[in-house]
């Protein structure tokens, strides 16, 4: 065998094995995005995978019970009702009317089981002014909630497999 | 100043302009008063953007907050350290701070060649003049940083000017010290990139004759590579003392941003050898170096443009679509300059045999770029699957790992193999003479580690590797170090100082590979992590590996431009005390936000992390979260070997006496004689 058809062999080993490699995780940590409305649509094998849902947070529907802390997401009229069950504590910027982004599975009930929550802090963002000359909006400051809450990829302590 | 600023900007940008065109007249009429003018130009447009920088930071510093940068990014009570390092805080300001480097890098890389490579030196000129005009285009229309605040006092009204009483301040979680060397390190490696770019361009267009665009940009590479990797590291540091969630790397698209063109530099300083010494892989290599560039610019545009979301979470801008514009024009000139030149690209040799250095360095690129296409792919897996299917999936952590473990375990093989195989073909006999004790070595520490409990498949493996590797490298150093010791009659370690000396390159690449085993080492400790959390009055308990925490009390400090929340944790070992640990959670009212400050006792074997990670909302009780996470000191400390590695890899070679010098040649290996 020639060392050009050894070498191709060796390539092909090795880039088939890292494509499988890659294929097994993709499939193993894909999170789709979906709206409220949007989850309210699918059906079958759709429903149940692993997504990242957003909208705001319904004033006066924050519960804490044991073990989990419930509330009511609203986005454009549709909503959705989540029980959020992550061991960390919630940021500092999940209260009523903030803009918040949950990960986690719909269950058969309705009710949306998050691991993970992030959120914005309303006021913050309402404040933003039509942009005229280019002036101040409060975009960058804060936008990623809390220290705490750390980004989505990021928050490993909330259930998401570090491996 | 704010004009004074503007103006500046926009006097750079015109004799960046001039550069470019009469760079380029004065290679077409080959006329060298317009070459060396469009040369001074060149210079030129480093001192300009000099001043556009004073000028915002001395709005900065007299707390100008007219300015909506300034008003965004400082307030009255911030530290003047930070108020400095709020120049590269935000989209304009890092910008500017992006043309800035990389007018430093122009301006020595047209000064020290001023004399030298006629033929080369326009082409490169012109090059880095068209990147720099890219950026101060922005710098100048599209994310100026010299914006006046305005508003209406009605809506619909006329504007008015507006100086606001104080700055929303500098987001405190870039308020750490790491924060502001963090940032310029990482441009340093990104601009950095735009100079080996610029002469790989430069040799393509010109057909510049050999490999000596290579020579001439090795330490330039080794530079914005060094940069680059201290800066990703740091980045990760940053992330595990200050967000808080016990782990260093996440995956995020902006650390993926500045980890692909790291990886391709990697690539590049490797297969560079090839062509060096066997003078191969030619078109590979210039297209390695125009990729690095592109990725450079694609990082740039992934933590500025908010294309992908992500920790560092700057707002949609318009700007994403100037950064695909010129990504896009990059690309097609790159291609062009290809297409027109390939015939000069032809490579003089073939692979021998399948056992040889060459088939080492075809491998290592091969697994790097592979590494480098994967986590391409994942980062921008949402803005791809939304293009193709419509809906956007994102992929987490879990398919980083599984691509890029496997990839760095085999990286980490051939850090230890290839340096010792012999150019063209290796024999057996050589195979076993060379490997035998690293293997030897290799096989007792990972089954020593696996009687001790190191069980996880990935992490023995990469023990093994690591010792195979480090003992390869101390018989390289032994083996060189005994040749000059025996001819000296002086001790060995003196010799191998000497030894180093004389091929800083070889020697200093070797010390590279130690403190990447070091870090392999640290990270191969991730699969141990323990954690645990709990609400913690005072008085309470809760135990973590071989510690107890005990709460002992919690107060409130009032400081410069923070509140914080501080927990006094008590650390028992064995039911001794061993250390009192403070975590904190600062709140700051000028930007009204929260951060932690994490409480960690460091030792080599491992981390005690402690969080205070917020108040318990059902008890109202501070809740702390523990983790102990093994062995990542190794990294921090791998990382400065690496620098230091990368350092004396920059050193020129002490010459021998030349005497000894003809002995050394003799007696060195074949393969040693021509440097690795």
């Amino acid at each position: 065998m020639s060392t050009r058809v050894k070498f191709a062999i060796g390539v092909a080993i090795i880039l088939g094995t890292i494509g499988w490699l890659g294929w097994v995780g993709a499939s193993q940590s894909k999170t789709y995005y979906h709206t409220i409305s949007e989850l309210q649509t699918l059906n079958g094998a759709k429903r149940h995978q692993r997504m990242r849902v957003s909208g705001n947070v319904r004033t006066g529907s924050i519960q804490h019970r044991d073990g989990r802390v419930d509330f009511v997401l609203e986005e454009q009229g549709q909503q959705l009702n989540v029980s959020y069950v992550g061991r960390d504590p919630l940021p500092d910027t999940f209260k009523d009317g903030a803009q918040a982004l949950v990960e986690g599975r719909d269950t058969d009930d309705g009710r949306f089981v998050a691991e993970q929550v992030q959120a914005k802090c309303a006021s913050k963002y309402a404040a933003a002014q039509p942009k005229q000359s280019s002036l101040s909006s409060p975009e960058e400051t804060p936008s990623q909630t809390s220290g705490q809450a750390s980004p989505q990829s990021m928050q490993a302590s909330a259930g998401a497999p570090r491996s | 100043m704010d004009i004074f600023g503007s103006f500046a900007l926009l006097l750079a940008l015109a004799v960046t302009a001039y550069a470019a065109v009469a760079g380029t007249a004065g290679i077409l009429t080959r006329k060298p008063l317009l070459t060396r003018s469009a040369r001074n130009a060149g210079m030129a447009i480093f001192p300009l953007v000099t001043l556009a920088v004073i000028a915002l930071e001395y709005l900065f510093f007299t707390n100008n907050f007219s300015m909506a940068y300034v008003a965004e990014h400082s307030n009255r009570d911030l530290p003047y350290f930070y108020k400095f390092a709020a120049l590269w805080s935000g989209q304009e300001g890092s910008l500017l701070f992006w043309s800035w480097l990389l007018s430093i890098y122009s301006f020595l890389a047209l000064w020290v060649n001023r004399r030298k490579h006629p033929e080369l030196m326009p082409y490169v000129g012109v090059t880095l003049a068209c990147v720099q005009s890219f950026f101060l285009i922005l710098n100048n229309w599209v994310a100026s940083p010299f914006n006046v605040i305005a508003a209406a006092a009605a809506p619909g009204g006329v504007m008015h000017l507006v100086a606001r009483a104080d700055g929303t301040g500098l987001n405190p979680l870039l308020q750490y010290w790491e924060m502001v060397i963090h940032p310029p390190l990482l441009y340093l490696g990104y601009t950095g990139f735009s100079v080996p770019f610029a002469f790989g361009m430069a040799a393509l267009l010109g057909r510049y004759p050999g490999e000596k665009w290579i020579h001439i940009t090795r330490r330039w590479t080794m530079i914005a590579w060094g940069f680059l990797g201290c800066g990703v590291l740091l980045g990760a540091h940053w992330a595990y003392s200050v967000l808080g969630w016990g782990g260093y790397w996440g995956w995020d698209p902006v650390e993926n941003a500045a980890l692909l063109p790291w990886i391709t530099g990697t690539a590049f300083l490797h297969s560079v050898m090839m062509q060096e010494k066997r003078g191969m892989m030619r078109v590979w290599n210039i297209w390695l170096i125009f990729v690095t560039f592109l990725l450079s610019i694609l990082g740039t545009m992934l933590t500025r443009s908010g294309v992908v979301s992500s920790v560092h979470a700057f707002a949609q801008s318009s700007i994403g679509s100037w950064f695909v514009g010129f990504l896009i024009i990059s690309t097609v000139f790159c291609a062009l300059a290809y297409w027109r030149n390939r015939d000069y690209l032809r490579s003089d040799n073939r692979l021998d045999a399948m056992v040889s250095r060459e088939s080492s360095f075809l491998f290592n690129n091969l697994v790097l770029l592979a590494a480098c296409f994967a986590v391409l792919w994942g980062t921008l897996f949402p803005v791809l699957s939304e293009w193709a299917t419509g809906e956007k999936i994102s992929v987490g952590a879990p398919f980083f790992n599984r691509v890029n473990v496997p990839i760095a375990l085999f990286l980490l093989f051939l850090t230890g193999v290839g340096p010792l195989l012999a150019w063209r073909r290796t024999s057996l006999d050589s195979l076993r003479r060379n490997f035998t004790w690293p293997v030897v070595g290799g096989v007792i520490a990972a089954v020593v580690a696996f009687v001790f409990g190191f069980r996880d498949f990935y992490s023995a493996m990469c023990l093994f590797l690591g010792v195979f590797v480090t003992l390869t490298i101390a018989s390289e150093f032994y083996r060189g170090a005994r040749v000059i010791s025996d001819k000296s009659h002086g001790n060995i370690f003196s010799a191998a100082v000497q030894l180093t000396r004389r091929n800083t390159r070889r020697y200093g690449g070797y010390i590279v590979h130690f403190g990447m085993v070091l870090i392999f080492i640290g990270v191969a400790g991730q699969p141990f992590n323990k954690d645990a959390q709990k609400d913690m009055p005072p008085g309470s308990q809760m135990a973590i590996g071989p510690y107890t925490l005990v709460c002992q009390n919690f107060d409130s400090v009032e400081k410069g431009n923070y509140q914080a929340d501080r927990a006094t944790i008590e650390v028992l070992r064995n039911g001794r005390s061993e250390m009192i640990l403070y975590p904190e959670r600062r709140f700051y009212p000028a930007s009204q936000v929260t951060g932690t400050i994490v409480a960690i006792r460091s030792t080599p074997l491992r981390d005690l992390y402690v969080v205070f990670a917020g108040r318990s909302p059902e008890t109202g009780q501070p809740v702390i979260h523990a983790y102990l996470n093994p062995l990542v000191k190794f990294i921090w400390f791998g990382g400065i070997i690496v620098a230091l590695g990368t350092l004396l890899g920059l050193m020129p070679n002490s010459q021998a006496a030349p005497a000894e010098r003809a002995v050394t040649a003799g007696a060195l290996l074949p393969r040693e004689a021509q440097g690795a």
